[in-house]
């Protein structure tokens, strides 16, 4: 159904998500710290990472660092925004607020699973979940607005 | 009876992030697996710590920019926060942080980051913290940090 969520969008082409794979698979950081996509459903888009010795905040603990969590909730907040316009625009992180409810358990993969709840023409509003064993019980949570832009056009470049 | 200070050397090992490390700032992250990922080092100035992020390519959130990851940004400044609370006040362990609000204000550039954190308030189980990061200069940050830290 996404791929009619946009008017504007072609409906013979394969929904924008189909891409998120191998999107991140090409960001730098998300590569560095092992983050790949799961997929998308009812709830959202989900990515994960799994847990790693250089990750960790607290080698007493061996629990993840905090902001190994930030960057995971805000790269899958920033994906549920471009799934829901379902085409490349550029999207940037405008606030990001995160609650850190509990420490994730050490060696257990953590999820992410963002969903977009509006989307105006310029703004995504995202509301996010980490978790590690069932999402019920989360580690974070996170609330984000994202500015979406339409891309500039580059000169000679016959895109209008 | 006071004991006299012991002296210890740098290459041993600390369990807490303050009193211990009130010679070496580097001691501050020396027990963060993380903070070396990311690289970052502090330095040191009176009483005041500021976080230096070098520019490393796999810290790059969008290649085509190119520009730092945003989750980069906001860690860098919540480890900045971390220290300088770290070193204001004389706790146990690392703070750890209950919430933090992140507010992008510029695209980060594939240079060295910088940042600072000021500490507002220290109370009994919570401490309130601020953070701006910048790149070229400080009076135009490209994020700035408000989290709070459970101190008890």
């Amino acid at each position: 159904m996404a791929a009619f969520s946009n008017p504007g969008y072609p409906m013979n082409q394969p929904p924008f998500s189909d891409m998120f794979g191998a999107i991140i698979d090409n960001t730098p950081y998300m590569k560095a710290i092992g983050a790949y996509y799961v997929g998308k459903s009812e709830d959202g888009i989900t990515m994960a990472l799994p847990w790693r010795a250089d990750l960790v905040g607290d080698p007493e603990t061996r629990v993840v660092a905090s902001g190994v969590v930030t960057a995971l909730l805000d790269n899958c907040c920033g994906m549920a925004v471009w799934d829901k316009v379902n085409e490349f625009k550029p999207v940037a992180t405008l606030d990001l607020r995160i609650d850190y409810m509990r420490p994730a358990w050490p060696d257990q993969e953590l999820k992410v699973t963002a969903k977009c709840y509006k989307l105006t023409r310029s703004v995504g509003f995202v509301r996010a979940f980490a978790y590690d064993v069932t999402p019920d019980d989360p580690v974070a949570a996170a609330q984000s607005a994202f500015i979406v832009s339409s891309p500039v056009p580059k000169p000679n470049s016959g895109v209008a | 009876m006071e004991k006299p200070p012991i002296e210890k050397p740098m290459s041993e090992k600390i369990t807490g992030p303050g009193a211990h490390a009130r010679r070496d700032p580097v001691l501050l992250l020396q027990n963060i697996p993380f903070a070396g990922f990311l690289g970052v080092r502090l330095e040191l100035a009176g009483d005041e710590l500021t976080g230096h992020l070098p520019f490393s390519p796999h810290l790059i959130g969008n290649p085509m920019l190119p520009a730092l990851h945003g989750g980069v940004i906001g860690a860098f400044m919540e480890i900045t926060a971390m220290s300088q609370l770290g070193w204001h006040a004389n706790f146990e362990h690392m703070p750890k942080p209950i919430d933090v609000t992140v507010q992008y204000l510029r695209s980060g550039k594939p240079v060295d980051t910088y940042a600072r954190a000021v500490v507002n308030r220290v109370g009994r189980t919570v401490a309130n913290v601020d953070v701006s990061a910048w790149q070229e200069s400080r009076h135009h940050p490209i994020a700035t940090l408000q989290a709070h830290f459970l101190t008890g």
